[in-house]
């Protein structure tokens, strides 16, 4: 037990005072935090304004395109020719000429002219406006009642209620559910193979450094791969909880300090904008009821209170933690199987299906998260670490959960005795090719 | 004598392969055993039961009168033919580590380390990597964590290979010295010639069966096939005439009218009477025995030859 204790002794700090681990460390949460962050940043870069010139000579525009914060429109009747002066020195960043009888004749198309071409918002926004508005005009035209198509119109809303074991009901957000299941089974995913080709190559390592021998004349061959797996579970471990504070610290002080004022401003205007977009949008199909607009973020935060938050840390940390053991025990016998990281190629492969299958499992047990294949796939070792992330948000029978968790403790206890005997005989063979058919043979050998 | 380790009726199969059929050896207390064989004989498997690597199908290994256990490990040193040491790991981390791998504890580890590496002389060595070691140095430092826990036993396999002259020299002394202090040492080599030097006593092991074991000496004798080395001046003709049907020459050379000849004796010719010969006609400037060497009696048992072939040195 005490040589145990040594062995992930070493494994871990000597992989956490690599230099890699620090530089790892560090640039994964400027990476996350880059994710989150970029896009903001981007969203608010990406919002220019245009002032539009509109040359309406059907008329029927004139005075009826909705101004926004970014985009602005200015009606002329100047010509074409004088108006694409201005535009060259002009306060005009974009000229739209509307040609023609518009609302009759379809090839009638209005032209945009840019001298830096505008995004596909604006682009989308303007020509929103538009069919709104010939929309309108149309209607008028066959002289129908725009409140009576409005009326006709309702909008619906699914509200969906869970019933709890006392029978009471429990507002859930399907999106949320689907964003929580995957972002851990996602997780689960990325260190499963993280840490465990962490472990692959360390027994590569021993093995190609030929020091093996010399260890495990001293240790149980099972006790050094144990040994190695449990230590580099702990530097994964050390290393997403470094993560999760450096991220959290770095996400903190960008938003406080950098983009404090102009973050809640943004936050502030884009509501605005979506209520007025969404308005515009619908003004011309339905009569905006008074639909409440309730604030999204406080629903969002609602709807998280919900989610059975301390199931879903507790299940995330035994899935990661177990799904990690069970492959990493794999990994490690394909690393004694093999005599540089070039040949473990043939080996990975049958290993990775049952994760990635898992993953494309996933996608379909979103759309039912009972169904037979779900309860499956979720309770069979080799994909239950993601499969069960997916379906726990959407709530999971506990007879289902527990047997789950007990297979994958057997499954685990079964790969790692597997992976134990192909290990043992492993670290041993150096300069053959092996093939399946030998490590099969590996099994049989009498320790 | 006692013998420290006994291994008795080994067997072992790897899949249809019999790496080791019905071995059994035993190892007196504070010699040098020297485990003979060609590549791939079965030698390795051998000693990777002994250190508990592997296990026996059937047989047993007695250590110090004690059927083997796991914590006999404690008191083996092993040094594998094929072996290394983490490389991006400092040389004192390092040997700190495989030290209490052996169970000795931290600050006994230490201070016995130290000693080592002032003995050795490579103290500055303590905070490089391994990495910036030449192949030589890092068999110094791997002897060392090898014999640090003075194991009773001590497993050496190839030990000099990748040492200098020097360095093997130097191996060889502290070798010598640890049988002085106590321990046995198995030995396994291709070089005879440290065999000789060395080894006290040997077995030899082919196609996964022990086919020969004892002390070296007794070995060489009985492996000696009557063969004698001459040199003398005078005539040839007459010394050949004179020892007739009683020797065969195996091989001569003759400068002027000094000739070295090599003689087996035939039947019951002695040496006296080869001597008598030999007196009649000319003047004796050198005459002994040969005595195969273990590099001899190695090739001639594994290819199941006499120890001297006749055929090849026959120049008539």
């Amino acid at each position: 037990m005490n040589k145990l204790v040594l062995i992930i002794q070493r494994e871990y700090f000597s992989r956490v005072k690599k230099k890699s681990f620090i530089i790892m460390t560090i640039l994964g949460p400027l990476l996350m935090a880059g994710v989150l962050i970029v896009p903001v940043w981007l969203a608010m870069r990406d919002k220019t304004d245009h002032q539009i010139l509109v040359l309406d000579h059907s008329g029927l525009f004139i005075e009826k395109l909705t101004n926004t914060t970014e985009i602005k429109f200015t009606y002329g009747s100047e010509s074409i020719a004088s108006a694409k002066l201005k535009l060259k020195d002009g306060p005009f960043d974009l000229i739209m000429e509307i040609k023609g009888d518009a609302l009759n004749d379809e090839k009638t198309t209005p032209v945009l002219y840019y001298k830096k071409q505008p995004g596909i918002s604006t682009e989308q926004y303007i020509t929103n406006q538009m069919e709104n508005i010939l929309f309108d005009y149309r209607l008028q035209g066959d002289s129908i009642d725009i409140k009576k198509i409005d009326n006709a119109r309702r909008q619906v809303q699914l509200l969906t209620l869970k019933v709890t074991e006392d029978g009471k009901d429990e507002k859930t957000n399907t999106e949320l559910n689907m964003g929580i299941g995957f972002g851990c089974a996602f997780a689960i995913y990325f260190m499963i193979f993280l840490y465990g080709s962490q472990v692959m190559r360390g027994v590569i390592e021993e093995k190609s450094n030929r020091i093996v021998e010399v260890i495990i004349s001293s240790v149980k061959p099972f006790q050094l791969m144990l040994g190695k797996i449990l230590g580099v579970a702990l530097v994964g471990l050390t290393q997403f909880i470094l993560w999760i504070i450096l991220t959290l610290v770095l996400q903190t002080a960008i938003t406080t300090f950098l983009f404090k004022d102009e973050l809640a401003d943004k936050v502030k205007q884009n509501s605005q904008i979506e209520k007025v977009m969404k308005n515009d949008l619908t003004a011309g199909i339905t009569k905006m009821e008074k639909v409440e607009t309730p604030n999204e973020a406080i629903a969002l935060f609602n709807d998280l209170d919900k989610v059975n938050f301390s199931q879903i840390i507790v299940c995330f940390a035994f899935f990661f933690l177990f799904g990690y053991l069970l492959y990493a025990a794999l990994f490690a016998a394909i690393g004694s199987a093999v005599d540089n990281e070039a040949d473990t190629q043939q080996f990975i492969l049958p290993v990775t299906i049952p994760l990635i299958l898992s993953f494309i499992i996933a996608q379909s047990i979103i759309k039912d998260p009972d169904s037979s294949m779900a309860q499956f796939f979720s309770i069979f070792p080799l994909t239950s670490p993601i499969v069960m992330m997916v379906r726990l948000p959407f709530g999971v029978p506990m007879w289902e959960l527990l047997l789950s968790m007990v297979m994958l403790i057997i499954g685990f206890l079964f790969f790692t005795w597997l992976a134990g005997k192909i290990y043992r005989t492993g670290i041993l063979m150096y300069g053959k090719k092996t093939t399946w058919k030998e490590l099969g043979k590996w099994l049989f050998y009498k320790g | 004598m006692n013998s420290i380790l006994e291994v008795k009726n080994i067997n072992k199969h790897y899949g249809n392969y019999q790496a080791l059929k019905n071995v059994s050896l035993e190892i007196p207390e504070k010699a040098i055993f020297g485990l003979l064989g060609p590549n791939g004989a079965g030698k390795t498997s051998l000693i990777r039961i002994i250190n508990q690597i592997t296990g026996p199908d059937s047989g047993e290994v007695i250590f110090c009168g004690e059927k083997l256990a796991p914590k006999h490990v404690d008191y083996i040193g092993y040094l594998p033919e094929e072996r290394g040491l983490y490389k991006k790991m400092s040389v004192g981390e390092q040997v700190m580590y495989l030290a209490q791998l052996k169970g000795l504890k931290k600050n006994i580890a230490k201070e016995k380390l130290i000693h080592w590496f002032k003995k050795f002389e490579i103290e500055s060595w303590w905070d490089k990597k391994v990495e910036e070691l030449s192949k030589g140095m890092q068999q110094k430092v791997q002897f060392i964590v090898t014999v640090l826990h003075e194991p009773k036993l001590l497993i050496l396999d190839e030990p000099f290979s990748g040492f200098d002259p020097i360095n093997a020299q130097l191996i060889k002394n502290e070798i010598l010295e640890l049988r002085e202090k106590g321990s046995t040492i198995i030995f396994s080599t291709h070089n005879m010639g440290s065999v000789e030097e060395l080894c006290d006593n040997i077995a030899l092991i082919h196609k996964s069966e022990k086919i020969l074991d004892g002390t070296v000496s007794d070995i060489r004798k009985a492996h000696r096939s009557n063969t004698f080395h001459v040199i003398f001046k005078g005539n040839l003709i007459g010394f050949t005439n004179a020892l007739w049907a009683g020797a065969e020459i195996l091989e001569k050379k003759s400068v002027g009218d000094v000739h070295t000849l090599t003689i087996k004796l035939l039947r019951q010719t002695t040496p006296n009477a080869l001597l008598e010969a030999v007196l009649q006609n000319a003047e004796i400037i050198s005459f002994h025995e040969i005595v195969p060497s273990m590099n001899d009696i190695f090739i001639s048992v594994v290819e199941n030859k006499p120890a001297l072939n006749t055929q090849s040195y026959f120049t008539e």
